[in-house]
């Protein structure tokens, strides 16, 4: 049962319907962003996360008056799946520096989508490396801009170590098809990892 | 490196190399609202807009220096989709607390009520969290953290998703 109450009634105006999430990884600029607002109902907001020490146990700030804190900006997207399922899209900060934010990203995340920009190949190799030690169901898609070099997906896959389990796919960012593809391709994967028959 | 060794150097540098996802200075934010919340300003009817007059106001400062909700009501995560208890008297609240209500007319995750109030999550959740405790939110958890979501679920997602 994922249902956390009763309020599973549809059409009423009391249902609370269910929220899922996935993850949109990659290095700074690989169009994280992008692929958001391509599949998204809603313009991506910026939600904020104000990262301070309380971030590391403590539960009160009274008395404390300039602790160093900074705030890390999460753009996110929504896409309505029907009455009792939303479906969130997370990008992730773009900066490895704030890995701290990405466990909280990722608890309860249904999979993430790694975008990799060839030009710049090194930046998901953080993404690629957490997901694998998280145990989190992922797709490699190979964003294409304009002026990348043409590599092919199995150039990719060898490059970045990605085992033959993880689909790697091509993709553009800024279309909305390709994006849909892209998010097809990572929830078949999910439900193929996590069917035991298929395990492989 | 663990950032937090080195207070004020290390974040300088990740709010520059950044460019624009972090800030450097201790996030004050602006409030659409009205006074400081413990103060006389007016607790109904906000002066809206973004105004260069209006207050910058620390976060913690809504949340009177909590950094988290309490703790004993239910888990409140970025995907929680929270909504005003219909059943509710009119009872005396403060102006951000009615701004959270007003949003959550309507079914709405942790993340939106912070994106569309301009609050930082951490905050939000502190205050989503005295609503419910009041009994004037509701909330449906999202699939807990520990707990894989169910197949019928994920297939769900994969048809809505196939029909974008």
């Amino acid at each position: 049962m994922a249902s956390a109450d009763s309020e599973t009634g549809r059409g009423t105006p009391e249902a609370i319907p269910q929220a899922v999430k996935i993850i949109v990884a990659g290095g700074f600029g690989a169009g994280k962003t992008t692929l958001v607002a391509s599949v998204s109902e809603i313009t991506p907001l910026s939600t904020e996360e104000v990262m301070t020490e309380a971030s590391y146990g403590v539960d009160d700030l009274g008395g404390v008056e300039s602790k160093s804190t900074t705030t890390v900006a999460l753009d996110f997207g929504r896409i309505t799946i029907n009455d009792d399922i939303v479906l969130y899209l997370f990008g992730t900060p773009g900066q490895d520096r704030f890995w701290f934010m990405w466990d909280e990203l990722a608890a309860g995340a249904l999979g993430a989508v790694v975008l990799a920009d060839t030009r710049r190949l090194d930046t998901c190799f953080h993404a690629v490396d957490f997901f694998e030690r998280q145990g989190l169901p992922f797709v490699v898609a190979v964003n294409r801009f304009d002026g990348s070099e043409p590599y092919e997906a199995a150039e990719v896959r060898e490059a970045l170590d990605i085992p033959a389990a993880v689909p790697v796919v091509m993709a553009d960012a800024r279309d909305r098809d390709s994006c849909r593809d892209v998010l097809v391709e990572l929830v078949t994967h999910v439900i193929r990892s996590r069917s035991p028959a298929m395990t492989g | 490196m663990n950032p937090w060794d080195r207070p004020g150097t290390a974040w300088a540098g990740a709010a520059e190399a950044a460019g624009g996802a972090a800030r450097e200075h201790p996030a004050p934010f602006r409030r659409r609202g009205g006074g400081h919340p413990s103060s006389e300003g007016p607790a109904a009817g906000l002066a809206r807009g973004d105004g260069p007059s209006e207050p910058l106001v620390r976060p913690y400062t809504l949340t009177r220096g909590r950094t988290r909700p309490r703790s004993a009501g239910p888990a409140l995560d970025m995907i929680t989709i929270v909504v005003a208890a219909g059943d509710r008297e009119e009872h005396h609240l403060e102006p951000e607390y009615k701004e959270i209500l007003r949003l959550c007319h309507r079914p709405i995750s942790v993340a939106e009520v912070s994106a569309r109030l301009d609050m930082p999550l951490t905050v939000v959740k502190v205050l989503l969290g005295d609503l419910v405790a009041e009994g004037d939110v509701r909330t449906r958890a999202a699939v807990p953290v520990t707990r894989l979501p169910e197949k019928k679920v994920l297939q769900a997602v994969l048809d809505g998703i196939r029909r974008l």
